[in-house]
């Protein structure tokens, strides 16, 4: 996955770079052996480095921990037992009818917000590409509901699409029954679409910069071969951003994977029924407020464990990144 | 910002925006792409069309919280849309603030994403410079590491997290502890990094050549350079705390120490019911704490073009 993120990154470590004036003696030639040409480029590092083992390293083998364990809250310092419990967790989480449906949850989730966002995103970033008049503004309004924070714009939605909402005013008798955020068909869809509105701007910007490694050259020579402009979308610029695409994919599947802002306060915890729960919700239900950390940390592996899947099947279906 | 539309402006445009200037030299030297890309009139037509239809869409949710947030009592009919001057009211920002401490929200927000702007802007520029620039055992380590940590899912890392962090360190209900997972964002280094790489680095060899100690090179050469790209930094770091929710929901029960975002969720979830215009109330917290965010973006959003952030993610 790395790689698609590091194309063409890694900058090549120049085989001849001056040596250091005065330079030279065994001790140092067996320092730099060890460290490096540059042992000061370490220390300069180190904070970020100690910052990645604390809170992402160990944390991550500490989730791995706890899944396989019988963990639970226990006073600070306090010795107890967390017996080994193999995969009981595991099965305990898979055999849960609300967790297996908050899965189901985010295949729908996924299956709504992603081809939407790589479609949308794609086609407003080439409109946006080459026009002059009002780009800033164009810009920057696609880009606003990214910037602001998820409460902010939740609010708004629930007042939008309340039963007497101004959604239903304005669709009137096809206005659904039960509304949409209370509706077990449809709340799962409204958040999708509510988060699909959310980060549209992020990745139009991903497109963008994207777009300007397109060859103007290629259409040029696509026109003289009398294509259209729909053709030439299809055949030049939707291969062009490939690399762009699988990156975009990967990134909105992450963000469904991570849902929990949205079911938490747009259908108050996941409602009705369960039928907009999200994974992090039931791990915070389950891990937080009912203190069965070891279950959450199930969920979470499980959750990783398919973003993962999915991660490498879309970068075999958008054919990975040549570059 | 509309000021785009007025060709005058289209040329400073073009000094501050790198994509734009670059198209409109594209267009000047060579007026056939230009003619290649240049649609006809009704396809040039209906790309505005798209785009204006986009716009709408995008924006109407801010100006519904804005209108919906002045209102004596809430009016969710199509008139309700428009602004009414029988039912205008600044009262509904008095009641959101006697029930959240609005200004402490906004403060907590503040330190918050301060520190980790401070952390970010401050380790950020350290380990950006020797990424680019210097050679030493495990930078390669170092870079993968940071493209990986982009991609961990910070989801499944909140309960082990929660664990150390509030239980075993005792940082709940603490500014550290609401700031130390997100004290140095990835994306913000490789921005650095990506800034350091575009300095020639016979730059930095003449110095030395020269006799300037490493330091002496970081804090007189490179941190000069580095300067347009902090801007960029701050506002790409500051998005992310100030919006997040679930890691300052998780580490604060005490109220007087929560983000604005996390007390107005709570007030959303728990007591909205009790104000005499909820929707009102809630539109009112919604508008203050969005308002920083937007209008910084506004201010700075030539400093969020997509090749530094582009390049940023690209690596």
């Amino acid at each position: 996955m790395s790689s698609t993120v590091s194309s063409g990154s890694v900058t090549p470590s120049p085989a001849a770079r001056p040596a250091k004036p005065g330079g030279g003696g065994p001790r140092r030639g067996r320092r730099r052996q060890l460290l490096g040409r540059n042992p000061l480029g370490l220390l300069l590092s180190a904070p970020y480095l100690i910052f990645v083992l604390l809170v992402f390293a160990y944390p991550l083998v500490f989730a791995f921990y706890m899944s396989f364990h019988d963990y639970f809250f226990a006073a600070p310092g306090a010795v107890v037992d967390r017996p080994f419990v193999g995969l009981a967790n595991f099965q305990e989480v898979l055999t849960d009818p609300a967790v297996v449906r908050s899965f189901g949850n985010v295949g729908i989730f996924l299956l709504i917000n992603v081809p939407l966002t790589v479609v949308l995103s794609l086609v407003l970033a080439t409109a946006l590409n080459k026009i002059v008049r009002a780009r800033t503004f164009l810009r920057v309004s696609f880009y606003v509901p990214y910037v602001t924070a998820s409460v902010a714009v939740v609010v708004v939605w629930l007042f939008l699409f309340n039963s007497n909402g101004l959604v239903n005013q304005i669709l009137g008798p096809l206005a659904p029954d039960p509304t949409w955020l209370i509706n077990p068909l449809l709340a799962m869809p409204t958040i999708a679409i509510f988060v699909t509105w959310k980060q549209m701007g992020f990745f139009i910007l991903l497109y963008l910069a994207a777009l300007q490694n397109v060859s103007d050259e290629l259409y040029e020579a696509a026109a003289t071969d009398g294509a259209g402009k729909i053709r030439m979308f299809f055949s030049i610029t939707v291969p062009g951003v490939r690399p762009a695409t699988v990156l975009v994919l990967l990134l909105a599947t992450v963000t469904g994977a991570n849902l929990f802002t949205e079911p938490y306060l747009l259908t108050g915890g996941g409602g009705p029924n369960g039928a907009s729960s999200s994974p992090v919700l039931i791990m915070y239900q389950r891990g937080i407020e009912q203190g069965e950390p070891g279950i959450a940390a199930a969920i979470g592996v499980i959750l990783v464990i398919g973003v993962l899947i999915l991660a490498f099947a879309q970068r075999k279906l958008a054919g990975g990144d040549e570059s | 910002m509309s000021n785009a539309q007025n060709p005058a402006v289209a040329a400073d445009l073009a000094k501050t925006d790198p994509a734009a200037a670059k198209k409109a030299r594209a267009g000047a030297a060579r007026p056939r792409v230009r003619k290649v890309d240049g649609l006809s009139r009704g396809q040039n037509i209906l790309r505005y069309v798209v785009l204006s239809i986009g716009a709408l869409l995008f924006l109407f949710p801010f100006y519904y919280m804005v209108i919906g947030s002045l209102q004596t009592t809430p009016d969710p009919t199509i008139a309700g849309a428009f602004p009414n001057p029988a039912n205008i009211t600044g009262q509904n920002y008095v009641d959101i603030n006697s029930r959240i401490n609005l200004f402490q929200g906004l403060v907590n927000s503040g330190i918050f994403a301060g520190g980790v702007i401070l952390c970010t802007v401050v380790f950020g520029v350290l380990v950006g410079y020797a990424l680019a620039q210097l050679e030493w055992r495990g930078r390669g380590v170092t870079f993968g590491l940071m493209l990986l940590v982009q991609v961990i899912p910070f989801q499944l890392l909140m309960i082990p997290l929660y664990v150390m962090i509030a239980r075993d360190y005792g940082l709940a209900d603490t500014y550290a502890g609401m700031i130390l997972p997100f004290a140095i964002n990835s994306t913000a280094v490789l921005v650095f990094r990506q800034y350091f790489l575009q300095v020639p680095r016979a730059l930095f060899d003449a110095a030395r050549i020269d006799g300037a100690g490493e330091l002496k090179i970081l804090w007189s050469i490179a941190l000069p350079l580095v300067r347009p790209a902090l801007l960029t930094v701050v506002l790409l770091t500051f998005i992310g705390p100030w919006n997040e929710f679930l890691w300052p929901f998780l580490i604060t029960k005490e109220t007087s120490l929560q983000p604005l975002a996390v007390s107005l969720a709570n007030y959303l979830t728990n007591v909205a019911g009790t104000a005499a215009n909820p929707i009102g109330a809630v539109l009112a917290g919604a508008c203050v704490l969005a308002a920083p965010m937007v209008i910084l973006f506004i201010i700075f959003q030539r400093h969020f073009v997509s090749s530094d952030i582009g390049s940023g993610v690209k690596g």
